[in-house]
């Protein structure tokens, strides 16, 4: 219960500071971020639009932006009063 | 109107999207001979290395094609009849069409060897190949992997993930020497043998030897022979233009387009591997076998089918692979100008443009794993390699690609007492674009 607590309060500082954006050009749609995500997101489909995952069930766990092999995911910030994106 | 998409890859599918955007009513059709229709074929090198699950390499859903809105025919086409504007399957069923698109790729040139037709010999072009290696990949037999570029080392390294004992071949004395310079060469060497594979330098394979049918090694052009179980090759790509020949639709090395993608005849269009398009950068028509191209290539050309002016120009070539472990960029122009004696054709992620060997000046540093080589011009950076640590080849992807005047840093570059990641980064940092973290 305790644990639970503690990695929801985590993910939530995670989640204020940033979020996984793809690169389009980048991706070949391999599919290795769709295998390794823990919650099942379809984050190829993102890839190929070249949005970024903004999803409830995202824990930003960085599983996708570690494993691919091409560099086609990074963090991002996610400043919502910073002008620039 | 009447669309016809011959070939089930990326440029079709990018394609499909393109037509719909601008056509909701028109008639699409999808003719593809792949029994396993659309997947990743960049992400076949995953699944040999057991990285991911084959189900994994289907980007789409039953559902998603549904809602993309055109009809799926599974068949080889034969014959093209422009006159009637007609095409033929192999079965004989005749399709019309108002524009067709030919986006049939490209097919891995077979080795030319003595004994290429035994059993235990494959290639690397589709799902079943590598259905088909992965059946007799067995922990401990020995594979001999024979090509250079991307796709051989991808075998290599997939096939040294299954537990076989890979032996290399290389037929000069280094790797990828058309693209990578003698220190990224031997890195790469370095690492694929610490992993376990065994390099052999100058050997060309004169014969593939048999028993029962099977390869059971190869003579090397020194006399010498090398056992083997299996034999692996990946010696270049050349696109698949029979169809076009045959139409009588202009073609060199691949079916000749202009910038709208439209062959000679205006009302076929063609994209992706198969295609020769021009090149801004050389002003000349050139060949790419580049995932993010085709899929470029393929939705300009569905524009232009729907009636829109969309003109195609030739991005930066681009790829970001991994060789042997280590995550590699390579943008832009950056050969050395030699021929890779391991490739007869392009190979497989390769584009031509890389081959060139700019009149200018190489800027590098870096040692082991972390290495950054830059081609500098007058006035911009023509190319890059980035090895290791790639914080910096998005930014370097960024002012190779759009010509950013590099004059302001370009003494700094050249001044071999200042570390050129520095110099780059700060530069970067002064061109206000988007932040990273
Ligand atoms: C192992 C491997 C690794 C790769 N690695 C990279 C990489 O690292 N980076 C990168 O950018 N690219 C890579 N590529 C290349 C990339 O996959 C291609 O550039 C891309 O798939 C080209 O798309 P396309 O739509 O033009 O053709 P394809 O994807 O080849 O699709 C063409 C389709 O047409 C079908 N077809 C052919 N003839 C007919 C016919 N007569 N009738 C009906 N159907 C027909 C074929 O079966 C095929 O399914 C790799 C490819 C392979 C195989």
């Amino acid at each position: 219960m305790l644990d639970l607590f503690r990695y929801d309060a985590k993910k939530h500082t995670i989640l204020a500071a940033g979020q996984v954006a793809p690169d389009a050009d980048r991706c070949v749609q391999c599919g290795i971020c769709v295998y390794n995500c823990p919650v099942g997101i379809d984050v190829r489909a993102h890839a190929w639009r070249g949005e970024p995952i903004i999803h409830e069930y995202c824990l930003t766990c960085g599983e996708c932006v570690a494993r691919c092999p091409r560099g086609a995911l990074r963090f991002e910030k996610t400043d919502l009063f910073s002008k620039k994106k | 109107m009447k669309y016809v998409i011959i070939g089930a890859g990326v440029a079709g599918i990018a394609a499909i999207e393109a037509i719909r955007s601008v056509d909701h009513s028109g008639e699409i059709t999808m003719i593809g001979d792949d029994p396993h229709g659309f997947y990743s074929r960049p992400g076949l090198a995953y699944y040999l290395s057991g990285e991911l699950h084959d189900k994994t390499l289907y980007p789409r859903t039953a559902e998603q094609y549904r809602k993309m809105n055109f009809r799926y025919l599974k068949g080889r086409v034969k014959n093209i009849f422009r006159e009637g504007r007609q095409l033929q399957l192999e079965e004989g069923q005749l399709i019309s069409f108002d524009r067709l698109l030919i986006v049939v790729g490209a097919q891995a040139i077979p080795l030319d060897v003595k004994g290429s037709h035994l059993e235990g010999i494959f290639k690397l072009d589709h799902l079943e190949d590598a259905k088909r290696i992965l059946k007799h990949a067995r922990r401990g037999r020995r594979v001999i992997v024979i090509g250079g570029g991307i796709t051989a080392l991808e075998l290599a390294e997939g096939l040294l993930a299954r537990k076989m004992d890979v032996h290399y071949l290389l037929r000069g004395n280094r790797y990828w020497n058309s693209v990578l310079d003698e220190q990224e060469s031997k890195i790469i060497e370095g690492r694929l043998q610490e992993e376990g594979v065994t390099l052999h330098y100058r050997a060309q394979a004169l014969e593939i030897l048999e028993k029962n049918k099977r390869v059971s090694g190869v003579r090397l052009a020194d006399g010498k022979t090398l056992k083997c179980d299996l034999l692996v090759y990946a010696i270049g790509v050349r696109p698949r233009i029979d169809l076009a020949k045959q139409a009588d639709l202009k073609t060199e090395r691949g079916i000749l387009v202009d910038e709208y993608l439209q062959t000679n005849d205006p009302n076929i269009f063609a994209a992706g591997d198969v295609a020769q398009t021009y090149d801004p950068s050389s002003g000349r028509f050139t060949l790419s076998s580049l995932w993010s191209q085709a899929r470029e290539q393929g939705f300009a050309a569905g524009l232009n089918m729907a009636g829109r002016r969309a003109a195609y120009v030739k991005s930066t070539p681009f790829n970001v692979t991994r060789l042997a472990g280590l995550t590699t960029t390579v943008i832009g122009t950056v050969g050395s100008g030699c021929t890779d004696e391991d490739l007869v054709g392009i190979a497989r992620g390769d584009s031509e443009t890389w081959r060139l060997l700019p009149d200018i000046i190489a800027a590098q540093e870096g040692f082991d794993v972390n290495r950054m080589r830059l081609l500098i011009g007058e006035k911009r950076l023509l190319g890059a390699v980035v090895m290791g640590d790639q914080k910096l080849s998005y930014p370097l992807e960024k002012i190779i690609s759009e010509s950013i005047d590099i004059s302001p840093i370009r003494e700094k570059l050249l001044n071999s007492k200042l570390r050129i990641s520095d110099v780059i980064a700060e530069f970067w940092k002064n061109l206000n674009l988007p932040k990273r973290i």
